[in-house]
């Protein structure tokens, strides 16, 4: 039975020590393009922590009976099915911001996070660590998405959450917004700069000349 | 005819898979150190998209779509909450079954673009252009010239990165930035290059 400090690693390890996105290039498909809003980039996170957790603990249950020629069906199967119930559930009770989501919350389905932490890690671990596990790496794009956000929707918009926190010129306070932050692709400036910064702390992450 | 061409530039320019919907990052960023390679991926992703988002509009508006299965006495049944589940599913029979084809027919290209096919199952931008088929209502004719279109775009986009990541290899960058720091604020860079397709007016 594992101990509580590997499960406490287990859970934090991937938030800033191996984060999915940082360092190993996981699930930025569908990360950049809902980060405009601190609100879409909450929603997107737990929808994608719930199912990366849960799906993490169902391959991780049935992981002895599947053979491994069909593994990958099997894995997008459960993977696919738990989307359908964060789908339906998010348009029955934040339709608006369901909708402002398009195609992202499908785009779970091949989000490498989920794919990736089953293939690797639920596929060989007892079910309690790999839930853990799936929450971990939740958090661990959470974290980069609600930076993101968090930039994006307080220098490019003025407010947080849709509440002003900076008077903007137009409605007569003092902020001009940044209307780059607002163009999709300035989160690949920030996450390039979230990256430098992380990698600025932790000198072990720095990937050696080519 | 003119429809179906302003679609295609449409795809491949304005709405560009990769650099502005951000779809099939994960491969975009990870394969994208060499030309050649990342040519033999663009061109597998193309073959994919061009087969798979006719297919699977067949399949949604003789399945899936509200009152589709009406010719088998249901014409209330909506089985449009199922298009994730069914979509992933006809891409990873595709794929498959475009590898077994590949391999008896055309060995000298299954040779060239066998190591990516299986990757090209979770690629996001194949399952991104499925789901914009269906929120956009894309009629048969007009999602083969989508498909098409969207996998020239992510092609196009991928040999671009290539070439310039080529490129830095003798550029002195700073060491937290190094790798996979300075490819995100490239592709920022290039996203931004991008932008000014959207001023065409179609």
């Amino acid at each position: 039975m594992a101990n509580a400090k590997e499960m406490k690693e287990v859970l934090l390890g991937p938030v800033f020590a191996n984060n999915p996105i940082a360092l190993q290039v996981l699930g930025i498909c569908s990360a950049l393009a809902v980060t405009s809003s601190l609100k879409n980039a909450l929603i997107m996170s737990l929808a994608l922590t719930v199912v990366t957790a849960f799906s993490s603990l169902f391959i991780s249950l049935i992981r002895n009976h599947i053979p491994s020629s069909v593994r990958i069906i099997v894995q997008m199967t459960i993977i696919a099915s738990l989307v359908i119930v964060v789908d339906q559930t998010l348009q029955a009770f934040v339709y608006a911001t369901a909708k402002e989501l398009t195609v992202f919350v499908g785009l779970i389905i091949t989000n490498c996070i989920v794919m990736g932490r089953a293939e690797a890690y639920a596929m060989k671990s007892p079910p309690l660590m790999s839930f853990l596990d799936g929450i971990g790496n939740g958090l661990g794009y959470s974290v980069v998405l609600l930076t993101i956000g968090f930039v994006r929707e307080l220098f490019g918009a003025g407010a947080l959450f849709g509440v002003e926190i900076l008077p903007l010129v137009s409605d007569g306070g003092w902020y001009q917004p940044m209307g780059l932050l607002i163009m999709p692709f300035s989160s690949f400036f920030l996450v390039g700069f979230f990256i430098w910064v992380l990698r600025t702390y932790k000198k072990d992450q720095v990937e050696a000349k080519a | 005819m003119e429809h179906y061409l302003s679609l295609f530039v449409k795809a491949v320019f304005i709405e560009n898979l990769a650099l502005s919907f951000f779809l099939g990052m994960c491969t975009f960023l990870a394969v994208s150190k060499k030309v050649t390679t990342s040519f033999g991926l663009g061109v597998a992703v193309i073959f994919v998209l061009g087969v798979a988002v006719p297919v699977n509009n067949i399949v949604y508006h003789a399945v899936l779509a509200p009152g589709a299965l009406e010719w088998l006495g249901f014409p209330e049944a909506d089985l449009s909450f199922l298009k994730f589940l069914t979509f992933i599913g006809v891409i990873a029979a595709l794929v498959q079954i475009l590898e077994m084809t590949l391999d008896k027919f055309f060995p000298a290209l299954y040779n060239a673009l066998g190591i990516f096919l299986p990757l090209i199952t979770v690629n996001c931008a194949i399952f991104g252009a499925v789901a914009f088929m269906v929120e956009r209502n894309y009629n048969l004719g007009e999602s083969v010239v989508f498909g098409i279109g969207s996998g020239v775009g992510w092609a196009l986009a991928i040999v671009l990165l290539a070439g310039l990541r080529e490129k830095m290899k003798y550029a002195d960058i700073p060491d937290g930035l190094r790798g996979l720091g300075i490819t995100f604020i490239t592709v920022g860079l290039m996203g931004f290059g991008f932008l000014s397709f959207s001023g065409i007016s179609l």
